[in-house]
C-alpha cells in the first residue's frame, strides 16, 4: 500500500473528521460534569415506581432554597436531579420533602456533590497532566531515538498524532454532549489520557521499525522506507485494534451502564489512534524530511493560475 | 538452552500454582506466627456502594497547615470511623489540607457524616475497683452520656470475663466541655502525663465528686475509648487534674491536642462528598465481570483463527498473565473499582500486542527461510525493542495518571492507572517469557518436521 505517497488524502481525511467535532466545541462548548464544575447529583429511584415530573421535583428544590436544580427521568423508575453543591444536611431535608411530597420511599443510588473551587482546580489539573503527560513523552521518544539523525522529529510527529487523537475525542465528545446530554467527567478524562498513552504506543511501533530499517536500507528514500516501514507493521497494527476493539465492544454491549460513556470514548480515541500512527504520525516525518510546507503555497499559486 | 527452558518452565508451574491459591476463593490468608493476613478481592465505592467524601482544612489559605496536624486529624477520624464497624475504610491524607474518606458498604451515610463532623468527647466516668479490674485500657465502653450522632459501640475481643464490661452502661460525671486547658507534662520520674485545668463549672463539679468518692477510681474516656482510671485520693479542688495512661509522647501530645481543640487540630469542611447506592454497585460489578469475561474469550478466538499454533500458545499465556494479575491483584490488594477493571481490560489488549509484534515478526523471519527454532528466537529479539519502548510509553502516562489522581484524591483515576501499569508489566513477563518458553516446549514435544500452516505462514 502506498500511504506515504497519498498522504494528504489521509491528512485531509482526518480535518474532514476533526472540523465537525471542532465546530460543535466552538458552538455548544464540552458539557462539563459537576466533577469540574462544581454542583451535586442526586440520582434517585421512586420504590413505588410512580415517578413524578421533573417539574414537580424542581418545585420542591425551590421550596428548600437549592439553587439550579435540573431535573430529568431516566429509565422507569429514577429521576437524575443536578443542582448546586448540597451537604449531606440538605440533602437529607430534599429528600424527606421529596418523600413527604410524592408519598412514596425513595432510595438514593448515587449522590455526588463537589464543591466549586475544587471543581475548577480538578479542570486545572487536568489540564497540566495532559502537559505532563506530553512533555514525559517526548522526552521519552527523543532519548530513545537519540542516534537517529533528527531525533526531536520523531517525539514531535508523535505529538502531533496525539493532539490528533485528543482533537478526534473532544469533538467526539463535543458531540455526544449535545446529542445525547453526556458530560465529560472525571472518566472521561481518564479515557482521555489512557487514548493519548495508546496512541504513543502505537506510533512507537511503527517508528522503531523505521529506525530498524534506517539501519539496514541506507540507501532507500527516506520516504520509500516510511512507507515500506508503515506496511511492515500495519498487519500488527490492525490486529491490535483489532484485539482492543473486541474487549472494548464487550464491555460497550455487555457492561454495565456506568462505563458506557467511558467505554464509547475509549473506542473512539483507540481507533483514531491506530489511524494517526499509520496515516499520519510517519508522514509527517516524510513532510519534514521534504520540507514540503515550502512547496505548499506554490503548488496553490500554480494551480490557481 | 533445554536446561533453561526447562527451569522456566517449573518456575511458570511453580507461579501459577501459587497464583491459584490465592485466587481461590475459599483462601484461608496467610496466617504465619503472629503474621495475619486474609486473602480477599477489595471492591470499591462504585462496586459496592459507599460514601466517599473529601475534607479540606477550613482556614484561609495564607493559614499554614503542618502535616502533623493533617495526620492528627486523620487519625482521630480513623478511630471515629472505626466505631462503625466496616471492613475497609479508608481514610488518607491527599494533598497539603485534605482528608479523603471512603467508607465502602456504609448503609447510612448520614450517620457516617454525623461522626466524622463530630468533636472528641472526653469524659470522666464512675466506676468501681471491680470494674477496673476487667477493663483494660484502649476498651470501648458505653457511658450515659449520649452523643449527637449515637455512636455505636463496639464490643472488645480481648476480654474474657462473661457479664464483660461492654455491657455495663457507666455513668458520666462531667465532659471535657468545662476544659480550659491540656497540656502535656512529664513527672519527676519521667512518666508522660496530659495536664488539664476545668473553669469554674467544672472546677467545683470535680471537687464535689472527689470529695465524695475518695478511694474509688474515675474513669478517664475519649470517644468512648477508656484511657485510664486512676483512683481518687484525695478531694481535687484547684481545678486541675492530671491524665495518667502509659502515654508515649507522641500520644499525650495527640490527646492534649485533640482535647484542647474539641476533636481535631484543624476544622474541616467537607468540599466534596459521593455516595453510591449497593444496587448500583452490585449491578455494576456482575455486568462488568461478565463482559471481561467474553472480551477474554473474544481475543482467544481471534488468536486461535489467526495465528494458529501460536495463538493458541498466547492464549495460554493470556490465561497464565490474567490468573497471575488477578492474583496480585488480590494480594497487594488493589482496590478493584470499574475503571480499574476498564484498565485491567485494556492491559489484555497490551498483553496481546506483544505477542502479535512476535508473531509477526517470527512470520517474516519463516519467509525469510529461517529454521523454526531460529525464526522464533529471532522473532522475540527483534520485537523486544518496539515492545519495550511502546510499554514505557504506556508506564510513563500511567505514572502521572497515577499522581493526578493521588494530587486530587480521585481514587478512581489511580485505580484505573495502577491496574493498567500492573498489567502492562505483568504483560511483558507473560508475553515474553511464558509465551517463548510455552513455544519452545510445544516444538520439543510435537515433533513438527515442517508445518509451516501451523504458525500460518
Amino acid at each position: 500500500m502506498n500511504i506515504v505517497g497519498k498522504r494528504y488524502w489521509y491528512f485531509g481525511l482526518s480535518i474532514l473528521v476533526i472540523i465537525p467535532g471542532m465546530i460543535g466545541l466552538a458552538l455548544w462548548g464540552l458539557p462539563l460534569a459537576i466533577d469540574f464544575t462544581g454542583g451535586s447529583l442526586l440520582e434517585m429511584r421512586f420504590e413505588a415506581g410512580i415517578v413524578p415530573e421533573p417539574a414537580e421535583v424542581v418545585a420542591v428544590y425551590d421550596d428548600l432554597g437549592i439553587r439550579d436544580p435540573q431535573v430529568q427521568t431516566a429509565g422507569e423508575m429514577d429521576i437524575v436531579a443536578r443542582s448546586v453543591s448540597i451537604d449531606e444536611e440538605q440533602k437529607a431535608s430534599l429528600l424527606s420533602a421529596l418523600e413527604a411530597r410524592f408519598d412514596q420511599p425513595i432510595t438514593v443510588l448515587r449522590f455526588d456533590s463537589v464543591g466549586p473551587s475544587i471543581g475548577i482546580e480538578a479542570a486545572e489539573r487536568a489540564g497540566g497532566a495532559v502537559g505532563m503527560a506530553s512533555i514525559g513523552i517526548l522526552a521519552f521518544i527523543t532519548y530513545s531515538f537519540w542516534g537517529m539523525p533528527n531525533a526531536h522529529r520523531y517525539g514531535i510527529a508523535a505529538i502531533i498524532a496525539m493532539i490528533h487523537d485528543v482533537a478526534v475525542v473532544i469533538g467526539v465528545e463535543a458531540l455526544l454532549g449535545h446529542f445525547l446530554g453526556w458530560e465529560a467527567d472525571a472518566l472521561f478524562l481518564t479515557a482521555l489520557l489512557t487514548v493519548i498513552g495508546f496512541s504513543v504506543h502505537d506510533t512507537i511501533v511503527v517508528f522503531d521499525r523505521i529506525r530498524e530499517n534506517r539501519r539496514i536500507m541506507r540507501k532507500v528514500k527516506f520516504e520509500d522506507l516510511v512507507n515500506y516501514s508503515i506496511n511492515q507493521t500495519m498487519v500488527r497494527s490492525i490486529n491490535t485494534q483489532l484485539t482492543v476493539m473486541l474487549t472494548l465492544l464487550a464491555l460497550l454491549i455487555f457492561g454495565g451502564i456506568t462505563t458506557r460513556h467511558f467505554i464509547t470514548i475509549l473506542l473512539v480515541g483507540v481507533f483514531s489512534g491506530t489511524y494517526s500512527s499509520i496515516f499520519n504520525a510517519s508522514p509527517i516525518l516524510v513532510v519534514w524530511e521534504n520540507r514540503e510546507w515550502q512547496k505548499w503555497f506554490r503548488r496553490r499559486r500554480v494551480r490557481a493560475a | 538452552m533445554k536446561v533453561r527452558q526447562g527451569r522456566h518452565l517449573i518456575f511458570i508451574i511453580i507461579l501459577v500454582v501459587a497464583a491459584l491459591w490465592v485466587i481461590w476463593p475459599g483462601n484461608p490468608g496467610i496466617h504465619i506466627g503472629s503474621y495475619n493476613r486474609d486473602i480477599r478481592v477489595v471492591r470499591g465505592l462504585d462496586l459496592q456502594g459507599g460514601l466517599r467524601v473529601l475534607l479540606e482544612a477550613d482556614l484561609p489559605s495564607e493559614t499554614d497547615v503542618t502535616s502533623e496536624q493533617m495526620q492528627t486529624a486523620r487519625d482521630i477520624i480513623d478511630k471515629r470511623v472505626n466505631g462503625l464497624g466496616l471492613t475497609e475504610p479508608l481514610i488518607q491524607i491527599a494533598g497539603g489540607r485534605r482528608i479523603l474518606v471512603e467508607l465502602p458498604g456504609i448503609g447510612d451515610p448520614q450517620q457516617a457524616v454525623n461522626i466524622i463532623k463530630e468533636t472528641g468527647l472526653l469524659e470522666f466516668v464512675q466506676m468501681t475497683r471491680a470494674d477496673i479490674a476487667t477493663i483494660n485500657n484502649g476498651q470501648v465502653l458505653q457511658t450515659d452520656f449520649e452523643t449527637a450522632s449515637g455512636i455505636q459501640s463496639t464490643p472488645a475481643d480481648s476480654v474474657g470475663a462473661a457479664a464483660g464490661p461492654e455491657s455495663k452502661v457507666f455513668h458520666t460525671v462531667m465532659t471535657g466541655a468545662e476544659l480550659t486547658s491540656a497540656g502535656v507534662v512529664t513527672d519527676q520520674f519521667g512518666a508522660i502525663k496530659v495536664a488539664i485545668e476545668f473553669d469554674e463549672v467544672g472546677s467545683k463539679i470535680f471537687a464535689d465528686y472527689t470529695a465524695a468518692h475518695i478511694g474509688e477510681p474515675l474513669g478517664i474516656i475519649f470517644d468512648k475509648q477508656m484511657i485510664s482510671a486512676p483512683i481518687i485520693n484525695s478531694a481535687i479542688r484547684q481545678g486541675k487534674a492530671v491524665i495518667e495512661g502509659n502515654f508515649t509522647s507522641e500520644e499525650a501530645n495527640n490527646l492534649a491536642v485533640q482535647l484542647r481543640y474539641g476533636s481535631l487540630p484543624v476544622p474541616l469542611k467537607f468540599i466534596e462528598s459521593k455516595t453510591v447506592g449497593p444496587t448500583l454497585g452490585q449491578d455494576s460489578l456482575r455486568k462488568s465481570t461478565n463482559a471481561g469475561i467474553i472480551g477474554l474469550v473474544l481475543v482467544i478466538v481471534f488468536m486461535i483463527l489467526y495465528y494458529r499454533l501460536p495463538g493458541l500458545v498466547a492464549d495460554l499465556a493470556l490465561l497464565v498473565y490474567a490468573t497471575l494479575t488477578f492474583a496480585l491483584f488480590k494480594l497487594i490488594p488493589v482496590t478493584l473499582t470499574l475503571p480499574g477493571i476498564a484498565g485491567f481490560v485494556l492491559s489484555i489488549g497490551v498483553a496481546v500486542d506483544a505477542n502479535i509484534l512476535i508473531f509477526e515478526r517470527m512470520k517474516e523471519e519463516l519467509r525469510n527461510g529461517e529454521n523454526l527454532h531460529h525464526a522464533i528466537d529471532l522473532g522475540f529479539s527483534r520485537a523486544w525493542p518496539s515492545i519495550r519502548d511502546s510499554n514505557i510509553s504506556t508506564l510513563i502516562t500511567c505514572a502521572i495518571l497515577y499522581w493526578f489522581g493521588n494530587a486530587f484524591g480521585a481514587s478512581i483515576v489511580k485505580g484505573f492507572s495502577l491496574t493498567l501499569a500492573l498489567g502492562v508489566m505483568i504483560s511483558l513477563f507473560t508475553a515474553i517469557t511464558v509465551t517463548r518458553t510455552f513455544l519452545h516446549t510445544v516444538l520439543d514435544t510435537i515433533r513438527r518436521a515442517d508445518h509451516p500452516r501451523l504458525f500460518g505462514v
